[in-house]
């Protein structure tokens, strides 16, 4: 499939549930760089609300979501811009 | 970076001033020493960590059982409360479902179902939330009411208090939730 939004970074939080895909987003957002793009992998549906909650709390840019199927489940995939420290 | 507030600033700058520099805080009442509630406790607590607002849990009865020590007995000196703290098992790791325990068949089964699913129990759960600076209360009455001393707590309890310095963090708070 083609990806249309791009991103610096990835983080795989695939088979793992609340809270656990926000929290290393966090802490992986601490040792990013301004401007920089973290694409997020999981397979928790709830991530879909969940990172546009996370970035409105803490003043960083939703970028975008996709959905993909791999076969043997729906993954999706979070793309997240840190805007501010 | 501290903000300076003067008088004549124009109200909306002032406005946005304040939302910039006001954390969003959230203290949590833990009474409940079972595994499914004190899950939904440290999930909320650390998701809030996570989000940047400032955590404080306040731990109560049943639930100053997680912040003991596991296999530490009570070092009181009468022998009722030495007893209480005996029949009272203390430790994370120790803690019982509220529904389906079984005799502690249901709690394992439900801690192998977790783990399969990469699921952080209460003992992994604790170490995030200490992690990302969550503050830890015991409170000193239900410490002396079940006979449990401050030797035999983990070193994460952040301060020994009552309902005051509970209150105190509590009005500051936008979510301040009872479990």
């Amino acid at each position: 499939m083609s990806t249309s939004f791009e991103s610096d970074e990835q983080l795989d939080t695939l088979g793992m549930f609340c809270p656990m895909p926000i929290i290393m987003t966090s802490k992986r957002f601490k040792q990013m760089e301004i401007g920089k793009v973290l694409e997020v992998l999981s397979d928790d549906e709830g991530i879909k609300q969940d990172m546009p909650a996370w970035c409105e709390t803490t003043g960083q840019e939703f970028v975008g979501l996709e959905e993909e199927d791999d076969g043997t489940r729906q993954v999706f995939k979070t793309f997240v811009k840190k805007i501010k420290a | 970076m501290t903000t300076v507030m003067t008088p004549e600033l124009a109200p909306e700058a002032v406005l946005n001033g304040l939302q910039e520099t006001k954390t969003d805080s959230v203290t949590i009442v833990v009474l409940s020493g079972d595994m499914d509630k004190a899950m939904a406790a440290f999930i909320i607590a650390t998701g809030a960590a996570s989000m940047g607002m400032k955590v404080t849990m306040f731990f109560t009865f049943w639930g100053l059982n997680m912040l003991r020590r596991k296999g530490e007995k009570s070092s009181a000196k009468d022998w009722l409360r030495r007893l209480f703290g005996l029949l009272n098992r203390g430790g994370a790791e120790t803690l019982p479902l509220s529904k389906f325990h079984f005799m502690g068949v249901g709690t394992s089964m439900m801690k192998k179902v977790m783990k399969q699913n990469k699921m952080p129990g209460i003992p992994e759960l604790m170490e995030i939330a200490e992690d990302l600076g969550v503050r830890y209360i015991a409170c000193t009455t239900t410490m002396g009411l079940l006979g449990v001393t401050k030797d035999t707590l983990i070193d994460s309890v952040d301060q020994y208090a009552g309902v005051a310095t509970y209150l105190a963090e509590a009005k500051n708070g936008s979510v301040n939730l009872f479990i």
